[in-house]
């Protein structure tokens, strides 16, 4: 009787997906669980961002001079925290830190999420049709990866980002935040597809060999069910990883553009803005340094926490299940 | 192997080609009216016509493109005439906003790039190899945990915070250091040291993260491959073993990596140079988008896009004469 229970335990694994397996790991790493809380805490935080700003009474555009000091510095400590600005006042215009910083958090999310997707999703397709197709295709398609990635990307992004802009507006894109959000996004897919169409290729040339797939082709699949029944669910784990691994980088590539005056303009709330305008200040109010860069570190940590968990989980060759 | 080099230089040599092709057209295809920008706001037509002519901006792309080639190995006159400026080869522009050639400009922020890259690197690999040998040998015990701790978090900072809380606490708090002000290593290698020891600090910080890293996971695997455990059965000192043949195996492929990163921050350490205002590739780069000056702009994409290509090839080729598997594919 004994030696059922055992059998059936073993028969319940057997079943399990990759996925499942993954993600049942996952779930016993308790770092990795900690910064899925964190990145979730800030998602909340970006989504809902104009209902908390309206309950916390903290408004991120509002101008309260009455809260600096004839210099332009915030009055009280700290950058003048109060119950009314809870992480204190910007120097020079007095709007309200918490404020921006909950609104910041969208742009830096977007980005990092959206980019993420799109080139992602870019370089998923084109490393499938390299992989399938093979031949003059394939080659094609390497190629053109290989000039991307002789391209100085982050030099290219920051030359390119006020003129391409104002590009974009020409062709009548919406002026402002959205033109720019725009190319930020359509070069970060432009420069970011090839590593993850890399994998991709190099995992379906040798999926395709493998024995399901050769089945699956003699009762006479078509290539959408051979993507998407057969190849696309083994290769899951390898993108969530990657996806994971690049979503930081993308993440506080915002805040560096806005920091170095190419990304979004002020009065919009961002996280870059914050601090490149804290150069100017930092000798006099620290608070607003370490504020917006420290919502950054714990982001970015969050999202590189999260992708070692996520690395430990799937990726069976990780070597830190075992411990 | 001699048909091994030659067929990854003429591959070097087209992706080069390819590069350059599509920088120049990239900045010609922007709405920016580079005509317009070599005077000011209130400037007359004439004027701007007078410029683009002599500047070659009037001629169609293609010939625009094999003049600008040409300037880079015989050097390059702009204008006809006696006010005509002559840019010596490698002519890689003319800058109206400067009133100087782009190839003089380049060459004064290269020391300063090569310096800052240098003295990262050469600290980044230290700290890195060494960190991540010690992990890995520890694998575990709380050497490995700790410097996990510090991989995760110096992969974390963003690399302007991370500057100017160094700024911070270094120069503003304790003034332990000087505000970073740049001078050639030749004019005072004092103040040349002091300026640099913080951009170095934190760009090693920020990638010896991912060495640690690299180097922890290669050891680990190498431990476990047979000539290893052959080492150890035929009763080889640790020491030797880990040194002589560990080692050598396990930061091959780091190697690689390594060169091709180095040729990155060579490309211009665009934000660091920004936060301690060194005067570096990336910082012209910098001035230059703000500026909107675009012979700067398409000279230092390419700067950047050489060190990059034949870094690659330099990798290859070596990695090709290391490992004999790469050459025969």
């Amino acid at each position: 009787m004994e030696a059922v229970p055992t059998l059936d335990a073993g028969l319940e694994t057997g079943g399990l997906s990759p996925w499942q397996l993954g993600l049942r790991r996952f779930k016993k790493g308790r770092l990795g669980l900690f910064a899925f809380w964190i990145v979730t805490f800030f998602f909340f935080v970006a989504i809902f961002a104009p209902i908390i700003v309206r309950v916390l009474n903290v408004d991120p555009y509002a101008l309260d001079r009455a809260s600096l000091n004839d210099y332009g510095l915030p009055k009280g400590p700290l950058g003048s925290m109060s119950w009314n600005h809870p992480l204190g006042v910007e120097p020079g215009t007095g709007r309200d830190i918490l404020g921006r910083l909950i609104y910041g958090s969208r742009l830096s999310l977007i980005i990092g999420t959206v980019g993420t997707v799109l080139s992602t999703a870019f370089g998923v397709l084109l490393g499938i049709v390299a992989g399938l197709r093979r031949g003059w295709v394939d080659s094609l398609i390497s190629r053109i990866g290989d000039v991307a990635l002789a391209f100085p990307s982050l030099l290219l992004i920051i030359a390119l980002a006020n003129p391409m802009t104002q590009r974009l507006e020409s062709w009548g894109v919406p002026k402002g935040n959205t033109a720019k959000l725009t190319y930020i996004l359509a070069i970060l897919t432009i420069f970011g597809w090839v590593y993850m169409a890399r994998l991709v290729r190099g995992q379906v040339l040798s999926l395709r060999e493998r024995d399901f797939v050769e089945a699956a082709r003699s009762f006479g699949a078509g290539t959408g069910h051979l993507v998407f029944k057969q190849l696309l669910p083994n290769l899951w784990p390898q993108i969530i990883i990657f996806v994971a691994m690049s979503l930081p980088g993308y993440v506080s590539l915002e805040a560096t553009l806005s920091f170095l005056g190419v990304g979004f303009q002020a009065p919009t709330a961002s996280w870059g803005i914050m601090l490149g305008d804290s150069v100017r200040y930092y000798r006099a109010d620290t608070a607003y340094l370490f504020i917006p860069g420290g919502a950054l570190l714990i982001l970015v940590l969050g999202f590189n926490l999260l992708a070692d968990g996520l690395r430990d989980a799937f990726d069976p060759r990780s070597d830190r299940q075992q411990l | 192997m001699f048909y091994f080099i030659t067929r990854r230089s003429f591959f070097a040599v087209i992706l080069l080609f390819v590069v350059s092709i599509f920088t120049f057209w990239i900045f010609s295809a922007l709405p920016a009216d580079p005509a317009a920008l070599t005077c000011g706001k209130n400037c007359r037509p004439e004027v701007i016509e007078a410029n683009r002519a002599r500047l070659g901006y009037d001629k169609p792309f293609l010939e625009q493109y094999g003049s600008y080639m040409k300037g880079i190995f015989v050097g390059r006159t702009y204008g006809e005439d006696e006010s005509g400026v002559h840019c010596a080869a490698p002519s890689l522009g003319y800058s109206y906003d400067r009133h100087e050639c782009v190839t003089s400009l380049v060459a004064k922020t290269i020391p300063v790039t090569a310096s800052i890259a240098l003295g990262a690197f050469v600290l980044w690999m230290f700290f890195g190899i060494s960190l991540g040998t010690f992990a890995a040998l520890r694998r575990g015990k709380w050497p490995d945990h700790l410097s996990n701790v510090f991989s995760v978090v110096g992969i974390s900072f963003p690399s302007f915070f991370l500057g100017l809380l160094s700024i911070l606490v270094f120069v503003i708090w304790t003034s332990i250091l000087p505000f970073p002000q740049y001078v050639g290593i030749t004019e005072n290698p004092l103040k040349w040291l002091t300026a640099l020891i913080l951009p170095w600090c934190v760009l090693a910080v920020l990638s010896a993260s991912t060495y640690i890293r690299l180097t922890r996971n290669g050891i680990l695997e190498v431990m476990n491959e047979e000539f290893v455990r052959l080492g150890i059965a035929k009763g080889l000192p640790r020491r030797t073993l880990i040194v002589k043949y560990v080692l050598r195996a396990a930061l091959t492929p780091i190697a690689t990596i390594a060169g091709i990163d180095f040729a990155f921050l060579l490309g211009g350490a665009i934000v660091t140079e920004s936060v301690f205002n060194l005067p570096g590739l990336g910082k012209l780069t910098i001035a230059a988008v703000i500026n909107s000056d675009l012979p700067i702009l398409v000279a230092t994409t390419l700067v950047s896009a050489v060190f990059i290509v034949v870094a690659n090839a330099i990798v290859d080729i070596l990695y090709g004469y290391l490992d004999p598997r790469v050459r025969a594919k």
